[in-house]
C-alpha cells in the first residue's frame, strides 16, 4: 500500500483549558480529495490548523510524506508545500487582488499560464486585478483565496469551508474548479458543511466528533448509507432532494 | 503579471485614493491663513510646522509598524530617539571643525557622519531591545507596557552615567544656521533641510512597501500575520527588523531633533512620545500614510497654535486626535485587521 501524503496519529490538541483533538488518527492519500466532516464543533477545523502548525498538538503525530512535522513552525510546514485556505479566508484587504497573488506566489512572479488557468475559472479575478481585495464580494474573495493557495503547484491543499455563506451559483462555479484541480497533481484536504459539495467532490470522507475519528471510508459509500450520515452527520433525507 | 495590458477593451477598474485626509491638510493650513492673518508669518509657521511634522514622522514611522505588525505596545520608543540624539552629539563634537566650516560639503562630512552613527547605534540597540525586552513578552500587553516602560528608565540612567546629567548643545551646521529670507518671510535653512529628509524618507517607505516583496509582506503582516506565516513567510524574522529599521528611524529622527532643539537631555525622546502616540493613533495603528498625514498635522497645528494662543498649544493636538477620532475612530486611513 502506498505511503499516505499526510498522516495523523494519536493526535491531541488543547486550547487554553479545552481539549479539543482527543487522539485523531486519519491518513490522506496522495491524490484525490479527501473529505473531513461533521457537526459544528467536532474538531474539523482544529485538525486543519493543528496539521499546519497554528495550533499545536499536544500529543501525537502529524506526518507528511513521511517525515514528522508535528513540532515544525508553520512557515516552515507551509514551505513543504501545504497551502491553506482558512474559513475567513484571510485575504489581505488592503492588498490588491495582483498583490495577494504576488504574495502567495513563494517562487517568484506568479506563471502567466498559471494565473490564465485560474481566470479560466475565476474571471472576476482578473477584472479586479488592480483593486484592494477588501472591495470583492464574499464569493469573489473566496475565489482570491483558492486562487491564492493554487498560484504555484502544492502537494496538499487545507481548505476549511470553501462554500461557507456563497450562492448556488459561486457554489456551481467552485465545484467546477476543484473538479479541474483534481485532475492535476494536487492532494486535498477538505473540511466541508454542504453536503452536496462534498458528495460531488470528495473521494474519501473522514468523520469527526467530539474530537475523535468516527468514520473513515469512500465518499461513494457515505453519500450511498442514509442511516450512516444521519447517525454521524445528523442530515435528514432533505439534503438528498 | 498585467492582466490589465493583456485584455482588450476598457481598463480594469482601479482603488480609488482617499483624498480626504490630504485635503484636510491642506484645509488646516489655509485655515491657520486665515487666523494668523500675516502671510509672511503664515508662511515661515508653515515651513515651520512641516518640518516638526516630518521629524515627527521620521521618529513615528517605525512605531506604527511595530505596533500594526506585531501588537507590540513599545513605550521605550523614545531611548532609541534619545540615543540616536546622543550619538549625534558625540560624532558632532569628533567632527566639530567640519561642521563649523563655512563649506556645505565639509559640513556634510560632519551631518552624514552624525547621523550614520545615530541611525546605526538606535538599529543596534533596537535588535538587542527587541532579543532581550519584547520577545519574552510577545501577545502581553500589559507586561509589554510595562517591560518597555522600565526598560525606558534603566536606559535613562545608563545615558546619563554616559552623557551625563547638563543639557548638551548640538549645534547646527554651519551653512544650516540662518534662514533664507525672501520679502518679510523668514525660511530657516535647517527646516527646509528636515523637510527634504522628511518627505524623502517617506518616499522611501513607500517604495519599499508599494514596490517590493518585503514591503507586500509587512503590509499583509500588519493586516493578518497568521495568514502571512500559513504563506511560509516568517514572520517573527521579519518583525526583527522592522524593528531594527524603526528603532534606526527613530535614532535618524532624534538626531535631526536635537539638531532642531540645538540641544538634547536625556528626556528628548520621552518628551516626543506623546505627540508620537497622538500623530500615530490619528493616522490609523499600522499605516504609514496615515502616520505622514498625522504628523504634518501635528506640526502644523502645534505650530499655528503655539503663535496664536502658546498655552494651549499642546491641548491642541490632543483636541485634534479626539476630533480625528470622532470622525473616523480607526484613524485617518485605518488598517483592516483579520
Amino acid at each position: 500500500m502506498a505511503e499516505p501524503l499526510l498522516e495523523l496519529a494519536g493526535v491531541n490538541t488543547h486550547i487554553g483549558h479545552y481539549h479539543i483533538l482527543q487522539g485523531v488518527d486519519f491518513a490522506v492519500p496522495r491524490g484525490g480529495l479527501t473529505m473531513l466532516l461533521g457537526r459544528n464543533g467536532a474538531g474539523k477545523t482544529t485538525t486543519l490548523r493543528t496539521v499546519l502548525g497554528l495550533w499545536q498538538a499536544s500529543a501525537g503525530a502529524v506526518r507528511f510524506e513521511g517525515r514528522e512535522i508535528t513540532r515544525l513552525a508553520t512557515p516552515a510546514i507551509a514551505s513543504l508545500g501545504i497551502a491553506y485556505v482558512p474559513e475567513s479566508m484571510g485575504i489581505f484587504a488592503g492588498l490588491t487582488v495582483a498583490e495577494n497573488l504576488a504574495l502567495a506566489a513563494r517562487n517568484g512572479a506568479p506563471e502567466e499560464a498559471r494565473l490564465q488557468w485560474i481566470f479560466r475559472f475565476f474571471p472576476a479575478l482578473k477584472k479586479f486585478w488592480f483593486l484592494p481585495a477588501g472591495l470583492l464580494s464574499g464569493g469573489q474573495k473566496q475565489m482570491l483565496a483558492i486562487s491564492r493557495a493554487i498560484v504555484e503547484p502544492r502537494k496538499l491543499l487545507l481548505i476549511d469551508e470553501p462554500t461557507k455563506g456563497l450562492a448556488p451559483a459561486i457554489i456551481n462555479n467552485l465545484i467546477e474548479a476543484f473538479t479541474e484541480l483534481k485532475r492535476t497533481d494536487t492532494t486535498i484536504l477538505m473540511v466541508e458543511q454542504n453536503f452536496h459539495a462534498a458528495r460531488m467532490l470528495g473521494d474519501a470522507a473522514v468523520v469527526m466528533d467530539s474530537g475523535r475519528i468516527v468514520h473513515s471510508g469512500t465518499m461513494r459509500e457515505l453519500a450511498a448509507d442514509e442511516a450512516l450520515q444521519s447517525r454521524l452527520l445528523g442530515l435528514s433525507l432533505d439534503v438528498h432532494a | 503579471m498585467n492582466p490589465g495590458t493583456a485584455s482588450a477593451g476598457e481598463p480594469l477598474p482601479r482603488a480609488k485614493t482617499d483624498w480626504v485626509p490630504p485635503l484636510l491638510v491642506a484645509g488646516t493650513a489655509l485655515a491657520g491663513l486665515a487666523f494668523i492673518g500675516s502671510a509672511p508669518t503664515w508662511v515661515t509657521l508653515t515651513v515651520a510646522g512641516l518640518a516638526m511634522g516630518l521629524l515627527i514622522f521620521i521618529m513615528a514611522s517605525g512605531l506604527t509598524l511595530v505596533f500594526g505588525l506585531m501588537d507590540v505596545m513599545n513605550f521605550a520608543h523614545g531611548l532609541f530617539i534619545a540615543v540616536g540624539a546622543y550619538i549625534a552629539v558625540s560624532v558632532v563634537r569628533l567632527f566639530a571643525p567640519a561642521a563649523a566650516a563655512d563649506s556645505f560639503l565639509a559640513n556634510l562630512g560632519a551631518i552624514v557622519p552624525a547621523l550614520l552613527a545615530a541611525i546605526a547605534a538606535a538599529g543596534l540597540l533596537g535588535y538587542c531591545f527587541e532579543r532581550l525586552v519584547i520577545r519574552p513578552v510577545y501577545g502581553q500587553h500589559l507586561k509589554q507596557i510595562l517591560i518597555t516602560t522600565g526598560g525606558m528608565i534603566v536606559a535613562e540612567q545608563l545615558m546619563l552615567v554616559v552623557w551625563g546629567p547638563d543639557m548638551l548643545p548640538l549645534a547646527r551646521p554651519q551653512t544650516l544656521r540662518g534662514a533664507f529670507l525672501i520679502g518679510d518671510i523668514a525660511l530657516e535653512k535647517f527646516r527646509l533641510a528636515a523637510v527634504v529628509v522628511g518627505l524623502a524618507v517617506f518616499a522611501a517607505m513607500l517604495l519599499v512597501l508599494n514596490r517590493t516583496k518585503l514591503g507586500l509582506l509587512i503590509r499583509a503582516g500588519v493586516e493578518n500575520k497568521e495568514m502571512v506565516e500559513a504563506m511560509g513567510y516568517r514572520i517573527r524574522g521579519l518583525f526583527v527588523w522592522v524593528f531594527v529599521a524603526g528603532s534606526a528611524l527613530a535614532g535618524l529622527g532624534g538626531a535631526l531633533w536635537g539638531m532642531y532643539q540645538e540641544s538634547v537631555t536625556v528626556l528628548i525622546g520621552a518628551h516626543m512620545m506623546v505627540l508620537i502616540f497622538i500623530v500615530i493613533i490619528i493616522g490609523g495603528l499600522g499605516s504609514v500614510g496615515g502616520c505622514f498625514v498625522g504628523a504634518l498635522l501635528v506640526g502644523l497645528v502645534a505650530n499655528y497654535v503655539g503663535y496664536l494662543s502658546p498655552k494651549i498649544a499642546l491641548g491642541s493636538n490632543i483636541l485634534l486626535m479626539v476630533a480625528i477620532l470622532l470622525w473616523r475612530p480607526q484613524g485617518l486611513y485605518p488598517v483592516g485587521k483579520s
